[in-house]
């Protein structure tokens, strides 16, 4: 048992994407077939608010809303932000202004960006249009930004004219793309685990109040919600509490099938690691069974345990385990 | 006043000192420490709990199930009495609260964490909006947050040094507070996202921090002085931000009213306001005037572990309390993009 030591940090880059394919539903639905056609459309509620974007239900009164409008591709900035550092992903790369706008006939405003010069050439109550994408699909980014219009304001704004919100061939679904990029740190207890792995030792942390060694460890006792402290080398050895056969092949994953997979509880440790066993024909693997880890040349985990050719182990001397 | 039996009080409160990275600690390493010094204060030991409640996000590890990791810290095997929400750990507390007043338990574990570290908090926050008319664009949360403080500005409501001061005087106030990550003479820098600068911004940390509840007679036996919640309640604005009058808060001042915040003036008031800009907001929907102290702890300008620190504004309102400082305190949490929900306590400790 050593005390434990500052373990050294360790990273790993964690990507996370989640392409999401989402149904639409009748109001959005036709909204984003009609950016395709360049048309916006609004959802009108019985009080006569007219929506743009449209929502499927009153925000107000959270009744159904299916009366869509046309309104115009023009409008006013209700309020703007000038971002001088445009992100990935974002609708512009060059320096724009995120502005909140009002279209013509339309009650609320649609969140897009504005290409304009600078933050100078923005302000609040400026008239700007609609420049539609080369190539629509069917989403919010049909609209590629908001421009400057240089038109003279309508002395009345032209009221919403009503739609049937039917297009040839509506867009249904989408999928929005998205991609995270995190670096992980495995923490205190997990690095040091990872540290011993590599030089092909396994180590667990013990509980200090009820003395249990967990492995891997995770950094606290489950059953006292203490911190868990001291490291303890356990194995290489151990047994086997329960295992299965696996019958599908993994994607990826190069291991022929039947094999078998297992809870492994190391000597000296508390609680059974998983792994898969080899060495051994897959239906004469038993509980009890007694086994050992195999590397590999380049391996950051044992590739598989095999048998150590010793006695099985008897089940009283693991039947805590499983 | 009279307490009733079923009347829930803050006992005890912990957090982490809010740091930008904590590459050594995994979120179980940061919150562990304050689990167990809300535990010594209270004497509490893990199986003595009645009622676990955590509030955490998958996003900010940018791993599914995150929060099981630090179920360990609180001694969840064998199974005790526990939830988790995906949002900040305020409203961990009111499913708690509600949890005490319903008199399912008697003590009360609250605890939030957040890791801002691994990912990129502003590309991160983008995933909670709505997907089929912003989040396709990736407005990031300075970005709409300065939305807001523009809509503030060409509403006369504030200006960019009234802003600036805002961003001085909590700087100033968390040279007070040893767990701030931003404290002090702090550069009010460049713009982020025109109108708001660096100083208006709230720093990206990590953190954790950790509140026990108790109700009626157990919490006068673990508390010299609890602070007693009086009122409770939070509200949601639409969903679409185009709808919304972005100067105002209707959300934040129903919350209010319905937790009594109204019927007495309050000394103090710690508000979940991670932009200077959104503390003119909040300040108009409390009502707040020149007799309550605001964020006297710094607020989110000083720490905003996200996740945790609309519980700290409850827990350091309370820990006022606690040591004599208030008696009587509006806390304030806010989850979303531009104060998009909004949760209202009201805390009071017994008067002499």
């Amino acid at each position: 048992m050593t005390a434990a030591p500052p373990p050294e940090v360790l990273r790993a880059p964690l990507v996370v994407e989640f392409p999401f394919t989402r149904s639409l539903g009748p109001v959005q639905s036709a909204f984003l077939t009609g950016l395709r056609e360049r048309v916006v459309l609004g959802a009108r509620t019985s009080g006569g608010t007219v929506l743009v974007p449209p929502a499927e239900y009153d925000p107000a009164t959270a009744e159904e809303l299916r009366e869509l409008v046309e309104v115009a591709p023009a409008g006013t900035v209700t309020t703007w932000a000038w971002n001088d550092h445009p992100r990935p992903s974002q609708p512009l790369a060059t320096p724009f202004a995120w502005v909140l706008v009002r279209l013509d006939g339309a009650d609320t405003a649609l969140l897009h960006a504005l290409d304009a010069a600078g933050p100078d050439a923005v302000r609040t109550g400026m008239r700007v249009r609609i420049r539609w994408a080369a190539e629509r699909t069917g989403a919010i980014t049909d609209i590629a930004c908001f421009e400057p219009d240089d038109a003279p304001p309508p002395g009345h704004p032209p009221a919403a004219t009503p739609h049937e919100g039917r297009f040839p061939d509506p867009v249904t679904r989408i999928v929005t793309e998205a991609r995270l990029d995190y670096t992980h740190t495995p923490g205190r207890a997990q690095s040091a685990h990872l540290a011993a792995l590599r030089e092909r030792r396994t180590v667990g942390e013990r509980c200090p109040s009820c003395r249990k060694v967990y492995v891997p460890p995770r950094g606290a006792c489950p059953t006292c919600g203490v911190a868990t402290t001291d490291r303890v080398e356990v194995g290489p050895a151990g047994t086997v509490t329960t295992f299965c056969i696996v019958n599908i092949k993994a994607r990826n994953l190069d291991i022929e099938v039947p094999y078998v997979y297992a809870h492994i509880a190391l000597d000296g440790a508390d609680l059974p690691l998983h792994g898969r066993i080899g060495g051994i024909p897959y239906d004469q693997v038993r509980m009890g069974l007694r086994v050992e880890p195999v590397w590999t040349a380049d391996g950051r985990h044992p590739d598989h345990y095999r048998p150590t050719g010793e006695p099985d182990a008897a089940y009283d001397s693991y039947k805590e385990l499983i | 006043m009279a307490r009733h039996e079923r009347d829930i009080a803050v006992v005890a409160f912990a957090q982490s000192d809010h740091r930008r990275r904590t590459d050594d600690l995994s979120e179980l390493d940061m919150l562990l420490p304050v689990l167990d010094e809300v535990r010594e204060r209270t004497g509490l030991r893990a199986r003595d709990i009645g009622f676990t409640c955590s509030g955490s996000s998958d996003y900010l590890a940018g791993r599914p199930f995150s929060f099981t990791m630090t179920l360990d810290g609180v001694g969840a095997w064998p199974p005790i009495s526990e939830s988790h929400v995906e949002t900040d750990g305020a409203w961990a507390l009111y499913e708690a609260w509600v949890k005490l007043r319903t008199g399912q338990a008697d003590t009360a574990l609250v605890y939030a964490y957040g890791k801002s570290s691994p990912g990129s908090l502003r590309d991160v926050l983008t995933r909670q909006l709505d997907p089929y008319y912003l989040a396709p664009l990736w407005p990031d949360s300075i970005a709409l947050a300065a939305l807001q403080a523009q809509a503030l500005v060409d509403a006369g409501d504030t200006d960019e040094e009234a802003l600036a001061a805002i961003a001085a005087r909590s700087r100033a106030a968390a040279e007070a507070n040893p767990h701030a990550q931003l404290s002090g003479t702090v550069p009010h820098g460049g713009h982020q996202v025109r109108p708001l600068r660096t100083g208006d911004c709230p720093p990206v940390g990590d953190g954790a921090a950790a509140v026990v509840l108790a109700a009626g007679d157990t919490a006068r036996r673990l508390c010299g002085r609890p602070a007693w919640i009086t009122g409770i309640d939070h509200r949601i604005e639409a969903h679409s931000l185009g709808v919304r009058d972005l100067t105002d808060s209707p959300s934040t001042r129903l919350a209010a009213q319905r937790a009594g915040l109204f019927t007495a003036p309050v000394d103090t008031a710690e508000l979940h306001a991670p932009f200077t800009s959104q503390e003119v907001v909040l300040r108009k929907a409390l009502r707040l005037g020149r007799s309550t102290a605001v964020n006297p702890s710094g607020g989110a300008l000083a720490a905003n572990p996200v996740m945790a620190a609309g519980l700290i504004r409850i827990g350091e309102a309370a820990a006022r309390i606690h040591r004599g400082d208030s008696d009587r305190a509006v806390a304030h949490a806010t989850s979303g993009p531009c104060l998009q929900q909004n949760l209202v306590a009201v805390l009071e400790g017994d008067r002499a």
